[in-house]
């Protein structure tokens, strides 16, 4: 049993580990099999920022990324929270059919997004990065499944107590659900983050490129150079590999909430 | 008195429910179900920008003989019926080692085999890609241990190229669907499995007759994701093989791209195949959770 999980975690960590040591090594290196990390870090970080404009992608993701996990937390909750708490039949009926929603691909609907939006003028901006994916039908599903553990004496008592309805969602919902709100942003940041196609379609200028984007861009010549390659997805890695690790028991906690 | 009060109050309420889920519910509506329709419409016209004109079926029935589309079709579900059952096997098995009580280490073997997850997908397709290039780790690998006389073009060649993308899809989401099934795992009383061990069940036996029954729920939502998933496959495409060779590993979603933004955009044909993947995936999860419900 411990050699199956040593052999699965072995699979799982190494092309992670030949990453990082890519990313440290020339790239005739990377290609002769060396796996130590060498000492070309810096030669690599100064090729990948000669050739490709990585500062403002990485800029970019992270503008893109933030805002869009705020507001997608800040909707998709209170989204949530109205149907749970204040659920009656024809709510409940809206929920339904929101669920639906969860079946649309996103090729079905990217085509005329993108006309709807070049249209607009939100090719190439932030608003464009976000609006499709603020609200989305499994965050919604998230937030009403623990607005079901929120108790309602608790609720009772705050109104006695004169507070109004959307300060008891910010006041007592939020801070009780934290490790929900936790899990969220985990996989909302990570989504955001990642996309890949969306902003494909809609980020059209150089300077509003993301990082997915930008690594991509890497593979397009005839030669591939190892180390530098493997440096911009080392960079690419980082944001959520540490999202991930700060939110990683509060993520497990989360999710067990949403599938009870 | 007392009555009327009662009632406008939680009409009140009422009326807070609708403004607290109005922006969620409204943004759902413009960002997914307009589209929806409006791509629906789009499927039966040609042309470009403002010059499109309907065209009645026409898409519809020219993607019957686009043998690329038709190929991008069997490409998808072959990694649907090959990939998705042997990741979610795969997952339900580790998740319960891992949920053994005495099982050492148990932490550090849940962050190590979760940790593909914290890849981006185009990350680790470029990750893939270089591991399996003509000069990659592993031709240098299997040349220096004699399997191979010269390095196999992996990603060039029709099958191996399917291959290295399923190799790819199992990497990355086995450890994403082992924490859901260990999560579904908390909500069982180990009390249950500590009982089998003493009437002398065997591991096996455990796992069929208790784990898989007990987490169905689970496994039917982590299927449904996963077949959505799989079916809606682009980024790998992309950036692995390059639809490659000859669009032989090439998705659906992938194609569609390329119709829409790569080649001469032709947004009506390209409206029409997608809707196409629509159907595909609601009759799927329809039946998955027919499926579902049966053996309750």
């Amino acid at each position: 049993m411990y050699v199956f999980l040593i052999i699965v975690s072995f699979i799982s960590v190494f092309p992670l580990y030949w990453m990082v040591s890519a990313a440290t090594n020339k790239s005739a290196e990377v290609i002769s099999g060396r796996l130590i990390p060498g000492t070309y870090f810096a030669e690599n970080l100064k090729n990948l920022l000669a050739n490709q404009n990585v500062g403002g992608a990485f800029v970019n993701s992270v503008k893109y990324s933030v805002i869009l996990t705020l507001v997608s937390l800040v909707v998709s909750s209170l989204a949530g929270y109205g149907f749970e708490i204040y659920h009656d039949k024809v709510k409940d009926a809206v929920m339904s059919v929101i669920l639906l929603a969860m079946m649309v691909p996103f090729v079905a609907t990217m085509i005329p997004l993108f006309q709807m939006f070049s249209t607009a003028g939100w090719l190439n901006t932030t608003i464009g990065f976000i609006l499709p994916t603020i609200s989305t039908p499994f965050l919604i599903m998230m937030f009403r499944q623990s607005a079901r553990s929120f108790p309602h004496d608790i609720m009772e008592a705050a109104r006695i107590d004169g507070l109004s309805e959307i300060r008891i969602f910010f006041q007592m919902f939020i801070p009780t659900m934290r490790s929900t709100y936790a899990a969220a942003m985990t996989i909302t940041f990570m989504n955001a983050w990642n996309s890949y196609l969306w902003p494909k379609v809609i980020m059209t200028d150089a300077t509003s490129q993301t990082m997915p984007m930008v690594v991509a861009n890497l593979t397009q010549g005839y030669v591939t150079d190892y180390g530098m390659l493997m440096l911009a997805v080392l960079i690419c890695t980082l944001p959520t590999a540490i999202v991930f690790f700060c939110l990683q028991n509060a993520f497990a906690e989360g999710i067990t909430g949403a599938v009870k | 008195m007392s009555k009327p009060k009662k009632m406008t109050l939680s009409r009140k309420h009422n009326l807070t429910g609708w403004v607290f889920l109005m922006p969620g519910a409204l943004l759902i509506l413009l960002m997914s179900f307009v589209p929806m329709f409006r791509a629906l419409l789009l499927s039966f016209k040609t042309g470009v920008g403002a010059a499109m004109k309907s065209c009645g079926i026409l898409n519809y029935t020219r993607m019957f003989q686009d043998t690329v589309f038709i190929q991008s079709i069997k490409n998808t579900f072959f990694y649907l019926i090959i990939q998705v059952p042997i990741m979610l096997i795969f997952a339900l098995i580790l998740a319960s080692i891992l949920n053994n009580k005495n099982l050492k280490f148990k932490g550090l073997f849940r962050t190590m085999i979760f940790l593909p997850c914290a890849t981006s997908l185009v990350a680790y397709a470029v990750i893939f890609r270089s591991l399996f290039a003509n000069n990659g780790i592993i031709n240098l690998l299997l040349v220096k241990l004699g399997i191979l006389n010269q390095p196999y073009a992996f990603l060039t060649n029709v099958w191996s190229a399917r291959i290295v993308i399923i190799i790819a899809l199992l990497w990355r989401w086995t450890g994403y669907n082992m924490v859901f099934y260990l999560s579904g795992l908390q909500n069982i009383e180990y009390s249950i499995y500590e009982a089998a061990k003493i009437d002398g069940a065997s591991a096996v036996q455990t796992f069929f007759r208790i784990t898989v029954p007990l987490l169905k729920p689970t496994i039917l939502l982590t299927a449904i994701m996963s077949t959505n998933g799989t079916l809606q496959l682009f980024d790998e495409s992309v950036n692995l093989t390059d639809g490659g060779p000859a669009n032989a590993s090439i998705t659906m979603s992938h194609y569609i791209y390329n119709m829409s933004f790569k080649y001469v955009p032709n947004f009506g044909y390209a409206a029409a195949m997608s809707f196409l993947i629509l159907i595909l995936v609601a009759i799927l999860a329809f039946l998955q959770m027919k499926v579902g419900d049966k053996r309750d």
